[in-house]
């Protein structure tokens, strides 16, 4: 399976996504953010960072790079796109999902261990996962996720809220949000589901010496949906 | 402008040293000049007062690559690898802007590692305010933990380790020392000496702009009721620009264009300039108009003496200026020929096609002031003669919940949650261990590292506590499994001119000196801090240790959470029962006076190599160091991060059990062991002539310290884990 990784100026989990994607038997390419082209992919990612340092607003000026027509293209096409933690500012920047990502609640950045509650399958991303509670790790200083009424009902009605922020049991409770995301929103879909925006970073969770290893099982089921 | 010497005094020059400028010059220097003079012979750049002892600290050995004099030192880590290290100060700036102050120091260092060559792989940090009760305490802690996490987090370097200390000598002058580790291949190290006739000169990264401007002789002068006005001293930090300048920097370096590379730190073009013509005594000639500038109408005097971020300095092979160029291109950087390498070692700059300066270089390095500065010992203070009827008013669990609470001891998780302490996907112990830990990437190594300081044991006696807190930096690697190799200090004292101070810097480096040379724990780099001072108010002295060890199979990590019921716990090295200088004695007994634990370098050294071969043996499951707050705080720290408890066993020694628990005799470790290889551990210890006590064992969920006295997990927990955050909030 072919994925690609895009590059921005301030990216900086471009190389551990390219890692993770490797370790599970993915052939990754990496991607300039001034390239016109993606090369052939079956999963194009749009890693966490800070890309143009985040002056403007989190994820803009990546939104507007040359290669992001060609990401928007292939998205439209049905291909899937994910973006992680900045990926997903830039994501919702770019107008591929709905919504917005504001500063975190308390001010501050955020960087720990969270649970995560995976109950939406019916899309390439969760289908065959055979649990729901997952343990992964945020680092952002923009995850509080928003986004007006009417917009919340019509992702709820197409089933678009991917992942929420939960305890280990799978309560999703407002104790448990580390940024004050509306109703815990840790992910969001786009109509179609094939694009997928989080804040959590799945490959920073793929090796047992590190803070977990719930983030192999997400790029395992991933690979195998793929298939 | 005139140059006359109340111009010289006014850039911070002494009398005397104006007029050995005059003689060195045969000429009175212009402006321009004269600034670049006071830049170079600052305290921050010239070492002028602390060159003399330094010179005494040990700086080689087996696995020491390169040495102070460097960026940063570099030590071998074997299979071609090396690290490249070093830690320093911005304490000036983070005072009067700690946001600004603190990210510059971060991205300060971190230039420092990748101009070597290595790509920065952790952060660490030391960070020391004042009283909790001070006003300004509260907000220069949130500025300056923001402006850390800004500049790392933006970096994408994990921040795995630190320190903070609170102590109402730091109420006028805060402390910010900053820490980098670097990997780099043994042979792709780069050096700052520059070599050959007319070669180019580039100036890369981003623009000069007049932030910063003497910044370096601020940081090297004491604080008065003025200290606001210096605002403008302060460099603003832009983090994505070093990124981009990281990236490219490395891309460069993999070929072979580069003879010499610089960053701009303290005194931006001046010294570095000057720096890479003086290593390879030659001259250098900069045409100040090509210098990329941020502002219009920016005067030479300016552009030499900016510290604006973000810049490097490159002497580059004659014909691969295209070829650099497209690379700082490619990342949006600027970059400029502006000048070249000369044979009249002579530093001449060029303005509107004028020569603007022009000096012999080594008036400005190598005949650049030195003092023997005047300093008192300071005599071990005697012992105070506390009666053991004393002790038998406190309850434990009252004074372990104050112990655990104190400022100094509490959880500081609300900090480093703060710091991206997990990209680069390589960290495997993560802050609020004895030392952070990193794979080295792609391989089985690791390397762990550690900050440390004793500002209180310094204070009381700075021979002892500069041998303290190297052997804490040692011990704290040797808690994780790791191997010690090499130091980097950042000396922060107080003002040279006054001879208590100066008396605690010399007596605190001859004591860092003699255990570093017993420890075989040598000095690779480091950075002096003088004149942190409010008038007439010293901090007390401060010398902070980094320390880096290697751990060659990363499994074999040890931390420090309990790991399992009916384990047996071993504390290793002797309970003499010192309470002079504790947190006990001083925040319990109210009790400033007396010496700080002794530190005997043989039981030091014996009891941490004979816990490195346990922990090599796979006999260990857990271990910590016991530092402040003696054996107790230990424990509970080991029971709250692994969520268990302990039986102990009743002390078998003639002192009070508070003595037993709360005293802070160096030298030990606590250890948890299988029961089955009881007998394992205790021929090797008996081998080595080790002294050890059996603790206590594990149990499921209680402190139980005697018969009458049980504390529970969560109390542990809420005693230690809740004041930083209430304190904040």
């Amino acid at each position: 399976m072919k994925s690609a990784v895009i590059t921005f100026p301030g990216s900086n989990c471009d190389r551990d996504m390219h890692v993770a994607l490797s370790k599970f038997g993915f052939k990754n390419k990496m991607v300039w953010h001034n390239d016109n082209e993606l090369p052939k992919s079956d999963l194009v990612v749009l890693p966490g960072g800070f890309s143009y340092g985040d002056y403007l607003r989190c994820g803009s000026m990546a939104s507007k790079s040359k290669i992001m027509q060609s990401v928007i293209n292939f998205a439209k096409s049905g291909g899937l796109v994910m973006g992680i933690c900045n990926g997903f500012q830039i994501l919702v920047e770019s107008g591929l999902v709905p919504g917005i990502l504001l500063r975190n609640k308390y001010l501050e950045f955020i960087c720990k261990n969270v649970f995560v509650k995976i109950d939406n399958k019916d899309n390439p991303y969760f289908k065959n996962l055979d649990k729901e509670v997952f343990e992964l790790h945020v680092a952002h200083n923009e995850g509080n996720y928003f986004c007006t009424n009417d917009q919340l009902k019509e992702i709820e009605d197409n089933n678009q809220i991917a992942i929420y922020y939960c305890n280990d049991n799978g309560k999703t409770e407002e104790k448990f949000n580390p940024n004050g995301s509306l109703n815990n929103i840790a992910g969001i879909f786009n109509k179609e589901k094939n694009v997928l925006g989080m804040m959590p970073h799945p490959e920073r969770m793929i090796d047992e010496s590190l803070s977990g290893e719930d983030g192999s099982i997400f790029f395992k089921n991933l690979l195998n949906n793929i298939k | 402008m005139e140059v006359n010497e109340q111009i010289a005094i006014d850039h911070g020059l002494k009398k005397e040293e104006y007029k050995k400028i005059c003689d060195l010059l045969k000429r009175i220097p212009n402006l321009t000049e004269l600034g670049i003079f006071s830049a170079m012979w600052n305290e921050h750049c010239s070492y002028k007062s602390s060159r003399l002892h330094l010179k005494k600290l040990p700086t080689s050995g087996k696995k020491v690559i390169q040495g102070p004099g460097e960026n940063a030192g570099v030590i071998d880590i074997e299979d071609g690898d090396a690290i490249v290290f070093k830690i320093e100060s911005h304490n000036h700036p983070s005072f009067i802007e700690p946001y600004q102050g603190a990210a510059t120091g971060v991205g300060g260092i971190m230039r420092d590692v990748f101009t070597m060559g290595a790509r920065p792989i952790a952060n660490l940090n030391s960070i020391h305010f004042g009283s909790s009760q001070h006003k300004k305490t509260k907000n220069l802690l949130r500025g300056v933990v923001h402006g850390i996490g800004g500049y790392g987090n933006c970096m994408g370097v994990p921040t795995i380790a630190g320190q903070t200390s609170f102590d109402s000598s730091y109420n006028g002058n805060i402390l910010v020392n900053a820490m980098t580790l670097g990997l780099v291949k043994k042979n792709k190290i780069f050096y700052s000496k520059a070599a050959g006739l007319n070669k180019p000169v580039i100036y890369v990264g981003s623009k000069t702009g007049r932030d910063g401007i003497h910044g370096a002789s601020m940081a090297s002068a004491s604080f008065d009721e003025k200290i606001e006005e210096k605002k403008p001293t302060v460099q603003v930090g832009d983090p994505f620009t070093e990124k981009l300048l990281l990236e490219a920097c490395l891309e460069l370096m993999a070929g072979d264009s580069i003879i010499a590379i610089q960053d701009m730190g303290a005194a931006g073009l001046t010294s570095s300039s000057i720096e890479m013509a003086s290593k390879g005594n030659l001259g250098i000639e900069l045409n100040l108009n090509k210098v990329p500038c941020r502002e219009s109408k920016m005067t030479p005097y300016e552009i030499m003496l900016s510290e604006s971020q973000e810049r490097m300095l490159i002497v580059l092979e004659n014909g691969k200026e295209d070829l650099a160029k497209k690379i700082f291109d490619k990342w949006d950087l600027d970059f400029a020929v502006i000048g070249k390498t000369t044979n009249t070692k002579n530093i001449e700059l060029y303005y509107n096609e004028k020569q603007v300066a022009s000096i012999p270089i080594n008036t400005l390095v190598e005949n650049s002031p030195m003092y023997d500065r005047k300093w008192k010992k300071t005599k071990l203070p005697k012992k105070n003669l506390i009666k053991k009827e004393e002790f038998k008013k406190f309850k434990i669990k009252e004074v372990l919940n104050k112990i655990l609470s104190n400022p100094n001891v509490c959880s500081k998780e609300w900090i480093w949650q703060q710091y991206d302490h997990t990209v680069m996907g390589d960290t495997i112990q993560k802050p609020g261990g004895d030392s952070g830990v990193v794979r080295v990437h792609g391989t089985d190594k690791a390397v762990a590292a550690t900050v440390d300081s004793s500002a209180i044991y310094c204070w009381a006696h700075p021979l002892t506590g500069g041998k303290q807190v190297v052997c804490e930096s040692w011990r704290n690697l040797i808690s994780v499994g790791a191997t010690p190799i090499a130091i980097t200090n950042c000396l922060n004292f107080g003002s040279p001119e006054k001879e208590e101070n100066m008396g605690e810097f010399v007596e605190c480096v001859q004591g860092i000196g003699e255990a570093c040379e017993y420890l075989k724990f040598p000095v690779v780099s480091g950075n002096v801090s003088f004149y942190n001072q409010t008038k007439e108010i010293g901090i007390k002295p401060t010398p902070s240790i980094g320390g880096v060890g290697l751990i060659k199979d990363y499994k074999q990590m040890v931390t420090m959470n309990f790991k399992e019921i009916d384990n047996l716990v071993l504390i290793i090295g002797k309970t003499e029962g010192h309470i002079d200088q504790s947190l006990f004695a001083r925040n319990i007994l109210n009790e400033k006076n007396g010496p700080p634990p002794e530190i005997n370098l043989f039981n030091e050294k014996n009891n941490g190599e004979t816990v490195l071969q346990l922990i090599k043996n796979n006999l260990v499951r857990s271990a910590h160091d016991v530092s402040i707050g003696g054996i107790i705080t230990a424990v509970s720290k080991m029971c709250i991060k692994g969520n268990k408890g302990i039986e102990f066993n009743k002390p078998k020694y003639f002192m009070s059990e508070i003595e037993y628990l709360f005293s802070e005799d160096q030298g030990r470790y606590v250890i948890e062991i299988e029961s089955k290889n009881l007998k394992k551990v205790i021929s090797i210890l008996d081998k080595n002539s080790v002294h050890f006590d059996e603790l206590g064992k594990i149990t499921d969920k209680n402190m139980i310290i005697n018969a009458k006295t049980k504390v529970t997990i969560d109390e542990l927990k809420s005693y230690n884990t809740n004041w930083l955050t209430n304190y904040m909030n």
